[in-house]
């Protein structure tokens, strides 16, 4: 068992730090970190995020986890992770590639043909395209595979028709990676086909959506005959819930973040400038008590985080067992925000930082911590999928097996 | 970087079960708690042959020298059998206190004894009912002589000797205090868990000799603490990780309306957030462990917190749920359930509660980042 550093590792992290010293500002306290998404991006942001992305990609910085063909260094887990620690100590604009990086990009390696993986990785890395993921629908999260958009096929190419929702990065993207179903006299697995959407392909139509932060991160996009070549399917007919099962645990795995560490942290900080009659927040023992136990719970998710990344070094992969990451710490962020706003007693009815100027806009954090615990599988999928998958538990009763699609009752 | 036991540790570990699985069933924690006697001197004599009980003591000194790690392995495959052993009290806190601040001379005289399981210590410092801290202590040591009364020894009835914290002349120390002789009263304690005994003891100027120097013991009691709450946790882990085991198993074979339990979502989720817990436990507890056997006292300063919290968490949590899903044969006798929840809860209580730590964590950690 060891923390360090191996030489190698050290000497990638210091070449790290001196390639971000000579091309960006160190990070001031109370500047947001690379995950912390503006209420609404502008043209400004999009352009400063591509820019400081091709800068990355130009010094063989970007995606350096990927393949060297797709334009990464081919680096090791465990470089990934120096690499983000040591970016995370710098100014950087907000990361708007990140699904499509993570996400998107890792679905394309492993079911997409090599002219698709030449044609979309490369740009994707080098910040000229951004992406984003077109899965959810009015009447299908949680059970994604119920998606009613429909690819019909017309020769050489799809007509797709349909409504998605909550697309994150929509308006900005270049490229949507679509779940739709081509199939709806089959059960609803086995209807599904998986495509690359030109966002600026006529008929795509991406509307803004206010979130409960009352910014813009997610979107309504509606597909309106579009029309999709059939070279931008990936993977086979059919194969659809295949395809989205990898970017699923994809998306569910990324999060190898601190677990709310760093929240937990400015916690500290403000209870002790915050007065409880009349003295610090920190000084009443059982606030103090509470406090600890915010931050046992987000070392153990970062803790947790380092053994995942112990057994990826090692080659072996991650399973439903990285649920654990996000529902432990989605819901420990909304306790640690309440808390926060709570302990101003009533202007903890106010929003923004206005009285207490600490640093820490706790209102935007218990907005956000909210959404968290939606985005990319609710607390109670995750829990399912934990139950079943890592305890070996009853699957759920299915009213939906072995019906063809169009006959399931809906409502 | 490598957060994981090496794979001598896990040799070791599954030599460990292997021999638990066949020499500790749950009946052996049964027997302890029924008989009375608190302990199954079977165990702890295969325990001493195996080398467990020695595993963190130098080979100069009768042990294996197999370090912190290898003992934070045994400490988790003893909790995951719930055994009826004095190990955390002997091995975890007397034979470690000896090993930090003991002279050679004591370290000659105990250890081999307490390699072989030949004798058995453990650790007296809890004076008054709610306080766990330095500043309730009021025994007191004068010219060699220990006087006071520590309530909440473990093992205290069995032990041959205790490591005893004492004021001399107001300034806090350890003593090394032989328990068989006249000056020592033992009173049992009715214990929530008899199968881990505990007793009063009264030390009527007892001679006791000084262990460690300085000027005061507080740094080596903290650091005592700290090692043991590490030890302790991954026993709580065990025993939480096998509840859970024994729950899940329990949960696909009962049937309700027509299904078996563990298809219901109510017992799927809870159990799904035990899992959680006891995950997340197994992470503070390993770090822990590793803070333990790397020596270095500022990163066990929260570590070691880190690891009770999450222990006594995952434990407590898992005993309560492992009762009620097994429904109106949970809360019977003959069920195994109420010994993990006795466990559970007397671990909980054991070298300071979970508040107790979470305090200690908060003020370490705001002392930290001032
Ligand atoms: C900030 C944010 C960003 C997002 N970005 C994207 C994106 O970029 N692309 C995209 O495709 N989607 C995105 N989503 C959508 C997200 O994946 C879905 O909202 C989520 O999967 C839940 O689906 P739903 O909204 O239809 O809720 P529903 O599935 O209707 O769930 C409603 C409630 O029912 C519960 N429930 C559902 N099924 C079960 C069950 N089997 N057992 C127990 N309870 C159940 C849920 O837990 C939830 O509490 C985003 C969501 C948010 C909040």
């Amino acid at each position: 068992m060891d923390f360090d550093d191996t030489r190698n590792q050290a000497a990638f992290r210091r070449s790290a730090r001196s390639w971000l010293e000579a091309h960006a500002e160190p990070r001031a306290p109370g500047d947001p970190g690379p995950g912390n998404m503006p209420e609404s991006v502008d043209a400004a942001d999009v352009a400063a995020a591509k820019a400081w992305q091709q800068k990355k990609a130009g010094a063989g910085w970007a995606c350096i986890g990927w393949p060297v063909e797709y334009g990464g260094r081919g680096a090791t887990p465990i470089e990934e992770v120096i690499w983000a620690e040591e970016e995370a100590r710098f100014r950087t604009p907000p990361d708007l590639m990140i699904d499509g990086h993570r996400t998107c990009a890792p679905t394309v390696m492993a079911h997409g043909s090599s002219e698709q993986k030449q044609r979309w990785l490369p740009a994707m890395l080098s910040g000229g395209e951004i992406w984003c993921q077109l899965y959810s629908e009015p009447s299908a999260g949680s059970d994604l595979a119920g998606l009613r958009t429909a690819a019909v096929r017309d020769g050489d190419t799809w007509v797709v028709n349909g409504q998605k929702v909550w697309t994150s990065h929509a308006q900005y993207s270049d490229w949507g990676l679509l779940l739709a179903r081509h199939d709806p006299g089959v059960p609803k697995h086995a209807g599904l086909t998986c495509f690359v959407v030109d966002m600026h392909a006529p008929g795509v139509d991406v509307r803004p959506l206010r979130q409960i932060t009352g910014g813009h991160g997610f979107n309504e996009v509606f597909l309106d005959n579009v029309r999709v070549p059939d070279d931008c399917r990936l993977g086979g007919v059919g194969e659809g819930w295949r395809v989205a099962i990898t970017s699923l645990m994809n998306e569910r795995s990324a999060s190898l973040g601190d677990g709310g560490v760093d929240q937990v942290r400015d916690l500290l900080r403000f209870m002790k400038t915050v007065a409880l009659e009349n003295r610090p927040a920190i000084e009443d023992p059982a606030l103090r008590e509470r406090w600890a136990d915010f931050h046992a719970r987000a070392r153990g998710v970062e803790l947790t985080g380092k053994r995942t990344l112990t057994a990826l070094s090692r080659g072996e992969t991650p399973g439903p067992e990285m649920s654990l990451m996000k529902l432990v710490s989605g819901r420990l962020l909304q306790e640690v925000a309440h808390f926060a706003m709570d302990l101003t007693g009533a202007s903890g009815g106010l929003a923004g930082d206005a009285l207490t100027s600490s640093g820490v806009d706790w209102a935007a954090q218990y907005l956000g911590a909210a959404g968290l615990r939606i985005a990319g599988g609710t607390d109670e999928v995750l829990r399912n999928i934990i139950a079943e998958r890592v305890l070996d538990l009853p699957r759920e009763v299915r009213a939906d097996k072995d019906i063809a699609f169009k006959d399931i009752p809906a409502g | 970087m490598n957060f994981d036991f090496s794979d001598d540790q896990k040799l070791l570990r599954q030599a460990v079960r292997r021999y638990l699985e066949a020499h500790a069933p749950l009946s052996l924690c049964r027997e302890a708690l029924e008989s009375g006697q608190g302990v199954s001197r079977a165990l702890w004599e295969g325990a001493a042959e195996l080398g467990w009980l020695g595993a963190a003591i130098p080979e100069a000194y009768g042990g294996g020298g197999f370090g912190r790690l290898a003992l934070a392995v045994i400490a988790e495959e003893l909790g995951r059998c719930l055994a009826p052993v004095p190990f955390s009290s002997s091995v975890c806190l007397a034979t470690e206190a000896l090993l930090l601040a003991g002279s050679g001379a004591q370290k000659e005289r105990y250890l081999p004894g307490l390699a072989q399981g030949r004798c058995t210590g453990t650790f007296a410092f809890a004076e008054t009912p709610g306080q766990s801290g330095l500043d309730s202590v009021r025994a007191r040591v004068e010219d060699g002589r220990l006087t006071g009364r520590k309530r909440l020894v473990l093992d205290g009835g069995l032990a041959d000797f205790a490591v005893v914290v004492a004021l001399d002349s107001g300034r806090p120390v350890l003593v090394l205090a032989d328990l068989s002789g006249p000056a020592v009263q033992r009173r049992p304690l009715a214990s929530f868990d008899p199968s881990r005994p505990q007793a009063e003891l009264r030390f009527l100027e007892a001679p006791v000799e000084g262990l460690g120097g300085g000027d005061s013991a507080a740094p080596l009691i903290e650091r005592l603490l700290d090692g043991a709450a590490v030890l302790m946790a991954m026993e709580q882990l065990g025993g939480a990780a096998r509840a859970l085991e024994i729950t899940r198993d329990f949960a696909v074979q009962r049937h309700a309306f027509g299904r078996p339990i563990g298809g219901f979502q109510a017992i799927k989720h809870r159990l799904a957030d035990r899992w959680c817990d006891v995950e997340l436990a197994r992470s503070n507890a390993w770090y822990g462990a590793w803070a333990l056997a790397q020596g270095s006292v500022d990163e066990l300063r929260e570590a070691a917190c880190l690891a009770r919290i999450a222990g006594c968490d995952a434990f407590t949590g898992m005993s309560e749920d492992m009762v009620e899903i097994h429904g109106g044969i949970g809360f019977t006798w003959e069920a195994d359930c109420h010994l993990f929840y006795r466990r559970a809860r007397l671990l909980s209580a054991a070298l300071g509660n979970a508040a107790f730590w979470k305090r200690r964590l908060a003020d370490r950690m705001a002392r930290d980042a001032a």
